[in-house]
């Protein structure tokens, strides 16, 4: 009996048979097989491959629950491209024309708009950091009642019928506002509210100014003035639109072998400002001195008048000097000043008058509006709130509470309003004490036009949709006063008539370029005070009080970093920006000439109270500061904050109450008295030695008169005896050298275009995720910043001493600057050097040499010995020391790396450095690899000009120039053949590193007799 | 066997015989612990403790516990190492050095020195790794295997020849050791009554048997052993002293360095083992062992290595001067008048000033005062790589960069923290193992010296075949005095 298992037995085929009693089929070999039973062997394995893979990876956790997909994917936002926008940044100090790096929808970095005729493509250090602004944690996130959440409607209803049923005067406090639109928007606000005052007032206020030209501030240019006077006025620094007039100042201070000439840059100032740094002459005076200065260069130009003394006895001559260049150059010239003492600005105005500058460097037809405040209209509203005549006022992004010398009035006449409002972003000083807040959207989620100067606008659009439940404050107006149409709508109408060329065509393009010509601001009402006569200004200024001899003179100026309103004060990168000149961080200081703190034997770091009649004291630490006038003392504002936020808080102490407000205008100087307290308070500064200690190969500096003798004398180098006689290092080397057969990436730097002033900074700390350590880890000499400005004073003493005085004492006496010391500026970053002590000495190869000429660093392969950070000569390596993204130590400073809401504002092209892990400057290798696959893309070569670091991009004065050394045609090629044997050096170039910087010896246009310290005793 | 003058005064005093000998040193082992140990190894464990923390906080917060910063990127991390590595010379330099120099009297200090040779050496070991950013990838600095193909290591950084030589050195100076240790662990095994004891000495004599081949290779394993250890001797600060020389950093840029950091090692290295034998000897009272003619003769070679660091010294000044280079003039006119002055006078007196007492027989020859000398330039040994270190890297090429380095409790603690792993290390083997070479010192007995062959003095004696047969006083593993040709 057979039971057949199947058909195929009872056939028993050969085909059968041949497989029968196998215990496994034959596996075919062959892929090709078309046998659907039989599985190839490869397609087993593949599929079972697969079937593992796909097992694992189902027990993987998906990282899907924050992912969106774009299911609408919008038109032109491609995930991990990056898309710029044009906008602008204006929040009441400078104004900046910006393009907006948004990446996968969000802001990662401000850049300068090119196409802007008034920025040029620069942007400030305080535009850098802005984007950080955004991302605020401590911003108000919704509207609010008493610090109580509540739905905007309610708010809206409430405010309505208030403001409906109020009887006094409604006012809007602002600081200056440049938007044509927003102007509009509360001009219907006020048609709906009869009442309505718009009230501005600055900060760091222009009123005398404005006053002295009859309510407009005259447009500057300072590239047409062979010589400048200022009486004060940092304008590089934080006068008036600093990028501005760094970009005009700087055209006339470049030299070339064609062009050897620059301007003559004077400068009269109490504290060492960033303008006084680069002045060719710079004389220190008492501030209560300033006017007589304006008399004396008024007296000495127009002739007439009695020269008035001086304590400084360098300071008259200096005067007649600046008086007579400036009588040469009429209509040439420029006269500034920063005094807000009407009187000041009127002899200021009378003295271009008379020099025939109006119509040349300064121009009252264009006039710039970035200032409109008016001191006596504000301290009239101060008054008046305390007198109760005010039925309700509205704080659009304005905190006097903070920043207004009457803080303690307005504070008490806040209580005595009926209906306060803030549009302030947070619950500030002012905020806090308002009934209802109804925060505005951040620039970057907003649309908004500016006219920073008459006949050019500028437009800002929303990058990104509000990221709280904010609402524009130009749009809650204009629903308060009953119009319901969106602010964009309200604007883009107002814009008709005012841009040329059929309508749409023209707004697109304004949109696109974020610049357009055209005028839409209505004319500033006229100034509470007018105008003084020469006269009334002359006899005012010799009939002042002088101070009493117990008091202590002191001026009060801005930062380049925190503005003085208070508004930069929560972003850390700010507050890590090293000042210019002390390259101090982290607060203000008591900065004295040494010869006080000797005097008093403060040192650096003593706590001083700081005592004025009626207010109560504030206590700070001393800096000693070269250059600051004798018997004097300088404070910066914008400090000692509240209530910002957990990075601005507490930073620093406020001595905006120690202003004096006198005739009904803000005086940024006063009298006080010191007292040294017990207490020690350390200052955070970046770079704690201050001279350059006659080591002429690391930074150079010459004369314009020998620049023009003969430009190939200018620069030293360092020679070496080789068997062929005296040679340059560089041409003796125990190294083979590296071939570049594609680039060879370089930059040059020229120290007579740089002004110190710090963008290129943060430009590189957005760019490259660059952590913020916060003032301990400063003081602990830990900054992360990958570019610094090193800052080197002249010292009284010299090399040439060694002989008569020996070595070591004269060394001592190298390490003290002068009392009025000229400043050298020198952007250092990794120099890329082509010989790099680090690549030799990292055990584990993290620091290799690219083949485009770049020293690289591998955070991976990195076990952090820093062996190559203590074989940099130039010192330029960063080191993690901890954990800055995850250490609870740093959440305050660096919060912006704690939070999802902050990490949205990492570059994600730059990678964030883990703990012990050395980092440095890449040369932005990210811009560099994009623009290389950009050119890829297109098969092409990348153009010159299309691929630049961060730091040349951010430049306001263009000093630093990126490009490909091998191409011959680019604009670094070009310079670097046109400065060979004239202008050129590399840093260091005895010890032969071959760095790929080179630097651009500064050229100093001081008289001959100013120059070297021998000649001036 | 050899033939010493009757005139010499013998190396071990107190007309020690063998018995004595071995009586003397195991005594030590086998015995309960003194309270005087007890003691000391609570301090070296109280210390050991502050280590532990100290480390804990490197490794879970960062090297942001220390005070370095961006200028100063190394300062008591490889100070202590330098340190270190010195002070493990002197063990080498002893044992094979001296050996192959036939220098007798290192027998009695051979034994201790070399162990505070792999002491330090192990305490030394330690900064490489805790001073990197990320030690949990320390291994990256070997050439080992990887999956990503081109990842190797750096043949050009110094502070990979230092991976190798430090390894080699410490494997060498182990192994040396250890042989040196085979007989003694044989004899105490020989005596030992617990079970525990029997065990580990069993164990760790390696099943030694006292044969005549035995100790023939053991001759000729502790000759080799010599002959590969000299050469390290001064490639090992060689190359530490190169991880500054072939820096491009004024006052590490030095040609001088090698010769240089070699004597200051030696120097450094002596030192440290004057100050444990003296405690030594009075703890263990093996004064007749370790003699005050062995404290005179460490005292010479201290003063000869003194002086040499002390030439050197003056040498760099020299050269800075005739370069006539601006930075290195510099760095060193501020290394010695600058802010870290105080650092170098306390280099140049400990180390060049307070050595040359030693011309004084009075002082060479007291105990208080070698002691207090040997503290001192011990002192004066970590100041002088703390100001090379330091003083160097804080004022180098750029003005603007110069900072100060102060350190943190931290800092402190990891330095202090190692000396406790170094006494507790130092005192566990104190305890444990024999701190005299027991075979190697009775052969220069002035007994054996008189008495010639041993053997053949005493014929009821029979011959060390099995370890079993142990007569008290010449036990198995004494030295088979056949007639070898020394």
């Amino acid at each position: 009996m057979k039971y057949w298992k199947g058909i195929e037995e009872l056939e028993s085929t050969p085909e059968f048979m041949s497989t029968a009693f196998a215990e496994f089929l034959p596996v075919k070999e062959s892929h090709e097989s078309k046998d659907a039973t039989s599985a190839p062997r490869r397609d087993f394995l593949k599929l079972m491959g697969f079937g593992v893979a796909a097992a694992t990876l189902a027990s993987c956790e998906a990282p899907v629950h924050k992912a969106i997909p774009y299911l609408n994917k919008p038109e032109e936002v491609d995930p991990t491209i990056s898309n710029f926008y044009a906008s602008t940044y204006f929040t009441g100090s400078d104004y900046n024309a910006v393009l907006v790096k948004a990446r996968d929808g969000r802001p990662i970095k401000l850049e300068g708009n090119p196409e802007s005729p008034i920025t040029r493509g620069g942007l400030s250090a305080r535009a850098q950091a802005a984007v950080l602004d955004l991302y605020d944690s401590a911003r108000l996130q919704h509207f609010a009642i008493k610090g109580q959440r509540t739905e905007t409607a309610e708010v809206d209803r409430q405010i309505r019928a208030k403001l409906a049923a109020t009887t006094g005067k409604i006012v809007i406090v602002s600081p200056t506002i440049i938007s044509p639109s927003t102007k509009k928007a509360i001009a219907v606000f006020a048609a709906r509210y009869g009442t309505t005052e718009h009230v501005m007032y600055d900060a760091h206020s222009a009123s005398g100014l404005l006053q002295a030209n009859n309510g407009v501030l005259p447009g500057y240019d300072f590239s047409r003035a062979n010589v400048i006077v200022s009486l004060g006025a940092d304008f590089l620094g934080t006068w008036l639109s600093p990028v501005e007039f760094a970009k005009q100042y700087v055209k006339n201070r470049k030299v070339s072998n064609d062009k050897r000439t620059m301007s003559r840059h004077f400068q009269f100032e109490a504290s060492m400002s960033l303008t006084g740094s680069n002045a060719d002459v710079r004389e220190a005076i008492k501030p209560s001195e300033m006017g007589a200065v304006a008399v004396a260069l008024y007296n000495a130009v127009v002739g007439g008048g009695n020269t008035p003394t001086f304590s400084n006895p360098r300071v008259a001559p200096q005067i007649a000097k600046a008086a007579a260049e400036l009588k040469a150059n009429r209509g040439a010239s420029l006269v500034v000043a920063g005094s807000n003492d009407p009187a000041v600005q009127a002899l200021v105005a009378a003295l271009n008058q008379s020099l025939g500058n109006v119509g040349t460097t300064l121009d009252l037809t264009t006039p710039s509006y970035v200032r409109q405040g008016d001191d006596a209209r504000m301290a009239a509203l101060v008054k008046d709130m305390n007198a109760g005549t005010i039925g309700a006022v509205i704080f659009y992004n304005a905190n006097p509470v903070y920043n207004h010398p009457l803080a303690a009035e307005v504070k008490s006449g806040i209580a005595k309003v009926p209906l306060t409002i803030s549009f302030n972003d947070r619950l500030d000083e002012t905020g806090s004490l308002c009934q209802y807040a109804t925060p505005d959207n951040h620039w970057l989620e907003s649309w908004n036009d500016f006219e920073p100067k008459r006949g050019f606008l500028s437009l800002s659009q929303p990058a990104i949709t509000p990221i709280f439940a904010t609402r524009q404050a130009q749009e809650s107006l204009l629903r308060w006063a009953g119009n319901n149409e969106t602010y964009y709508n309200f604007l883009r109408n107002n814009w008709r008539g005012v841009v040329s060329g059929p309508f749409d065509a023209a707004w697109d393009k304004a949109v696109h370029d974020g610049v357009a010509l055209g005028t839409a601001l209505p004319a500033a009402p006229a100034m509470l005070t007018p105008a003084m006569s020469v006269g009334d200004a002359v006899s005012r200024i010799s009939s002042a009080p002088k101070p009493a001899a117990n008091m202590v003179e002191v001026s009060f100026y801005e930062k380049v970093g925190i503005p003085t309103s208070g508004t930069g004060s929560n972003n850390p990168f700010l507050q890590e920006l090293p000042d210019p000149i002390s390259k101090a961080t982290w607060g203000n200081y008591l900065a004295v000439s040494r010869s006080m703190a000797v005097a008093n034997k403060w040192e650096q770091g003593d706590v001083i109270k700081i005592s004025a009649p009626n207010v109560a004291p504030i206590e700070l630490p001393v800096l000693v500061q070269p250059g600051q006038a004798a018997g004097t003392v300088s404070i910066a504002l914008g400090y000692g904050r509240t209530m910002s936020g957990k990075a601005g808080d507490g930073v620093g102490a406020n001595a905006a109450p120690l202003l004096m407000v006198a005739n009904g205008g803000v005086m940024y100087t006063t009298v006080v008295t010191l007292e040294k307290t017990s207490a020690k308070s350390p200052i955070a500064q970046t770079q704690t030695h201050h001279t350059i200690m006659d080591r002429h190969e690391v930074v150079q500096e010459n004369t314009l008169a020998k620049y023009k003798e003969n430009p190939r004398e200018v620069t030293e180098h360092e020679k070496v005896y080789t068997p062929d006689g005296m040679e340059k290092p560089n041409k003796v080397s125990l190294w083979q050298d590296y071939q570049y057969n594609n680039h060879h990436w370089g930059m040059a730097i020229d120290l007579n275009s740089c002004i110190g002033c710090g963008s290129c900074v943060l430009g590189c700390q957005t760019e490259n995720n660059i952590a913020v350590v916060g003032k301990q880890q400063v003081i602990n000499r830990r900054e992360m910043h990958w570019m610094r400005i090193d800052r080197y004073y002249s010292s009284d003493h010299h090399e040439n001493e060694f002989e008569t005085n020996g070595k070591i004492s004269t060394y001592a006496a190298m390490e003290d600057p002068s009392d009025n010391p000229q400043v050298i500026f020198q952007p250092m970053m990794c120099q890329q050097c082509n010989h790099a002590p680090c690549e030799t000495v990292c055990p584990v190869l993290a620091t290799t040499h690219s083949s485009e000429g770049l020293n690289q660093m591998t955070y991976n392969r990195c076990v952090g010995t820093r062996y190559c950070a203590n074989n940099c000569p130039y010192k330029v390596r960063r080191f993690n020391w901890f954990s800055y993204y995850s250490n609870e130590k740093f959440e305050t400073v660096n919060s912006h790396m704690f939070t999802d809401l902050g990490r949205m504002v990492l570059n994600p092209d730059v990678t964030v450095r883990a703990r012990g892990v050395m980092e440095k400057c890449s040369f932005c290798i990210q811009r560099i690899q994009l623009g290389k696959l950009e050119a890829k893309k297109q098969k092409r070569r990348p153009k010159d000009g299309e691929i630049v670091s961060a730091c040349a991009q951010s430049c306001p004065t263009d000093a630093i120039v990126f490009g490909d050394m091998r191409d011959p045609t680019t604009r670094l090629s070009q310079l670097l053949r046109r400065e060979d044997g004239e202008r050129a050096f590399h840093s260091l170039e005895s010890i032969n590193v071959q760095p790929n910087v080179t630097y651009l010896t500064k050229i100093r246009n001081s008289a001959s007799e100013m120059f070297g310290p021998e000649e001036e005793a | 066997m050899q033939h010493v003058s009757a005139i010499r005064e013998p190396l071990v005093t107190g007309g020690k015989t063998l018995h004595d000998v071995t009586q003397d040193i195991c005594y030590q082992v086998e015995a309960k612990p003194n309270i005087r140990w007890i003691g000391a190894m609570s301090v070296a464990l109280f210390f050991l403790g502050i280590f532990f923390y100290s480390v804990y906080r490197t490794l879970w917060y960062g090297i942001g516990e220390w005070g370095l910063n961006k200028t100063v990127g190394w300062a008591w991390d490889i100070t202590n190492f330098v340190w270190w590595v010195g002070i493990g010379h002197a063990g080498t330099l002893i044992s094979a050095v001296l050996l192959l120099f036939r220098q007798k009297w290192r027998s009695s200090i051979n034994r201790a020195a070399e162990a505070m040779t792999i002491f330090a050496v192990i305490c030394a070991a330690m900064f490489p790794v805790l001073h990197m950013g990320r030690p949990w990838l320390a291994f990256y600095v070997f050439p080992l295997q990887n999956t990503l193909g081109s990842l190797w290591v750096n043949f050009n950084s110094p502070l990979l020849w230092d991976v190798f030589a430090i390894s080699t050195y410490f494997t060498v100076s182990l192994v040396f050791w250890y042989t040196g240790l085979v007989p003694d662990f044989a004899s105490i095994r020989d005596r030992a009554k617990g079970p525990i004891a029997k065990f580990s000495y069993s164990m760790l004599s390696m099943g030694w048997t006292g044969s005549a081949k035995a100790w023939s290779r053991y001759e000729t394993v502790s000759l080799i052993l010599a002959g590969v250890s000299t050469p390290l001797v001064l490639s090992v600060h060689t190359i530490v002293s190169m991880d500054f020389a072939t820096a491009v950093v004024p006052g590490w840029h030095t040609t001088i360095f090698p010769p240089y950091f070699v004597a200051g090692a030696i120097f450094s290295g002596f030192a440290m083992v004057l100050t444990l034998m003296l405690i030594t000897r009075v703890v263990f009272k093996l004064e007749d062992y370790i003699t005050l003619e062995h404290i005179a003769l460490m005292n010479k070679i201290m003063m000869v290595t003194g002086s040499i660091v002390g030439v050197a010294y003056i040498t760099e000044f020299f050269i800075a001067w005739y370069s006539q280079v601006e930075y290195e003039q510099y760095a060193f006119l501020n290394r010695a008048t600058g802010p870290y002055w105080w650092a170098y006078a306390m280099m140049m007196t400990c180390n060049v000033i307070t050595p040359q007492l030693v011309w004084f027989r009075r002082v060479r020859y007291s105990i208080g005062l070698t002691f207090i000398l040997s503290i001192v330039v011990n002192i004066g040994m970590w100041f002088e790589r703390f100001v090379i270190i330091v003083t160097s890297l804080h004022r180098d090429y750029l003005p603007s960069s110069w900072a100060m380095f102060s350190p943190t409790i931290i800092d402190i603690g990891v330095f202090v923290g190692t000396l406790g792993l170094f006494f507790t290390l130092f005192l566990l083997f104190a305890k444990f193992f024999p701190v005299i070479n027991m075979a190697e010192i009775k052969a220069i007995l002035k007994y054996t010296v008189d008495n010639g062959p041993t053997y053949s003095n005493n014929p009821g004696h029979h011959a060390p075949a099995t370890i079993t047969t142990v007569t008290p006083g010449v036990p198995a593993s004494a030295p088979v005095t056949y007639d070898k040709h020394d």
